[in-house]
């Protein structure tokens, strides 16, 4: 009990037992993946079609803005309680909230990305025939990808952060040892919990990095 | 209310003066010598034998307990006390050190949780063994007076249909149920005595946990009321008990440690005070406790009324 409770972590991390079984380690981390995985594809699907739609034609812009300001400002552990008490404990509730956490990013990322493309170059590609959509597909979406992977990865990063709050629900994940850890008074499995979030939210940060780096365009500076 | 808060303000008024008047009788008085020869008691010229001044009477950071913390309060005033309240303190890490200290002289306590604070590995027994047990377990200076029958513990609590249809009325009726069963509750009921291993051990039935955090509070009621489980660890003292008409299965076997309130005190509580405390134990019975947080929770009505409204009903006011 009085031992450092990070060294505590670290000899819970060290344990073999911990990584094998139904409630192991790595089964714990891959469906703190797929909650992450399933919330920013879903997001993804609603928010970059509305984000590209903003920015290639300008259009209810200050709405967007709006509506992702908005969405940030709503507390997730509140969201997910409201959901649950709508929907029922399981897996639905987290997801919706992270669906909501992860749109004002994805939003963003969408609309800045198609908009940061010269209007200079985007008037050559409309001179020379191009549809609105080859403009968009074949100009500004390229000419934006580093920005659009960057709002995936900040949504990403905010989601696998969050995703903890599943086990408050029935569900799995990490969260599953920090609330067992925080409701048994055992910190080091609480902090061993975190550190494993903690990990995945860097891994996650430094590929999507790398994955920004690779798709710009070449000629332009990487965002 | 206005009734109740001239007749505060009065007794506020006695308690200060009583203690002005002991105040200027002794002279010089250290505050921690007093209690010591345990002489404490006798009539209310005595009452400023605390120079000490006020009793702090604490309670945790739980709304049920600020409301019992609230009734001993309102009587230790009416016996001419002056009380200090320190409520919403956290968790037992933080106020227990701080009733050791003396800078606490009463707080509501439950029996089995108070032990396990200072005997971890504990079992569960009958409340009668478990408040034996804490009598020698508590440090130096501190006490405990005797409990009430109002408990507020853990429970493996279903609807009424579910306990009619397989006919329950016990834990361990749930091993002739041929279903799989899951109970909603706080994760840290997996690793807990009562969990599913004490189920298994002492009555025979398996069951899984499905981890609901929020400790019996309104998501753990949904997920017992969707279907999702079967059974709930819902607090055997939650109005939302009645409110869904749910069936607390009962533990002949005394597997859930029993949380029957029970005051915990400092030497600073002679034996006046104590016998005030002791009328409150005495009335507080499982109904009540039920009650009182109902009006809290339902009615959202304030500790302090419904501690006034409570000891007024019983005459201890």
């Amino acid at each position: 009990m009085n031992e450092n409770p990070f060294v505590g972590a670290l000899e819970w991390l060290a344990d073999p037992m911990r990584w094998s079984g139904p409630a192991g380690i790595p089964v714990r981390a891959v469906e703190h993946l797929g909650y992450t995985a399933l919330g920013v594809l879903v997001a993804a699907l609603i928010a970059v079609p509305i984000g590209l739609y903003v920015g290639h034609t300008g259009r209810f812009k200050g709405l967007a803005i709006g509506a992702a300001g908005v969405a940030r400002a709503l507390p997730t552990l509140g969201l997910v309680t409201l959901f649950a008490l709508l929907v029922g404990i399981g897996l639905t509730a987290p997801l919706l909230s992270f669906v909501i956490l992860a749109i004002p990013s994805l939003l963003a990322g969408a609309y800045s990305a198609v908009e940061s493309a010269d209007p200079a170059t985007v008037d050559a590609a409309r001179a020379q025939g191009m549809t609105e959509w080859q403009i968009l597909t074949r100009v500004e979406i390229p000419l934006g990808m580093p920005l659009l992977i960057g709002g995936v990865r900040g949504a990403t990063v905010q989601v696998v952060a969050t995703a903890m709050l599943a086990a408050y629900v029935g569900s799995g994940g990490l969260g599953r040892y920090i609330f067992q850890g925080l409701g048994s008074q055992d910190y080091p499995q609480m902090i061993a919990g975190s550190l494993l979030v903690i990990v995945l939210a860097l891994v996650l940060d430094l590929a999507l990095l790398l994955l920004q780096r690779v798709t710009a365009p070449r000629g332009t500076a990487a965002a | 209310m206005s009734i109740h808060s001239t007749r505060r303000h009065l007794l506020g008024a006695l308690g200060a003066g009583g203690l002005a008047l002991g105040a200027a009788a002794c002279g010089s008085s250290d505050p921690f010598e007093e209690g010591e020869d345990g002489t404490g008691s006798g009539g209310s010229d005595d009452g400023g034998e605390a120079p000490a001044g006020a009793l702090a009477v604490g309670s945790q950071a739980y709304y049920s307990n600020e409301i019992v913390a609230e009734l001993f309060a309102q009587v230790l005033e009416k016996a001419g006390f002056t009380v200090d309240r320190q409520f919403q303190i956290g968790q037992r890490e933080v106020y227990m050190p701080e009733l050791e200290s003396g800078a606490l002289d009463l707080l509501p306590e439950y029996l089995g949780n108070l032990l396990q604070h200072y005997e971890p590995d504990a079992g569960s027994a009958s409340p009668e063994e478990v408040h034996s047990s804490l009598e020698g377990a508590l440090p130096e200076g501190l006490r405990v007076l005797s409990f009430a029958e109002a408990s507020d513990q853990d429970s493996y609590t279903t609807t009424s249909d579910f306990a009619s249809a397989h006919s329950l009325a016990a834990i361990g009726d749930l091993a002739s149920v041929d279903e799989k069963l899951t109970i909603a509750a706080n994760s840290e009921f997996e690793t807990r005595p009562y969990g599913p291993e004490g189920a298994k051990s002492v009555y025979g039935v398996d069951i899984a946990v499905v981890p609901v955090e929020d400790s019996g509070g309104p998501l753990t009621v949904q997920a017992l009321l969707d279907g999702d489980v079967q059974l709930a660890d819902i607090y055997s003292a939650d109005p939302s008990i009645a409110e869904n008409d749910l069936v607390v299965l009962e533990d002949p076997e005394s597997m859930i440690l029993p949380q029957n309130v029970v005051p915990v005190v400092s030497e600073k509580i002679d034996e006046k005070a104590a016998e005030a405390i002791e009328g409150v134990i005495a009335e507080l019975s499982a109904d009540d406790l039920v009650e009182l947080n109902r009006q809290s929770v339902v009615d959202q009505a304030s500790s302090a009324d419904i501690a006034t409204g409570w000891l007024t009903e019983k005459g201890l006011l």
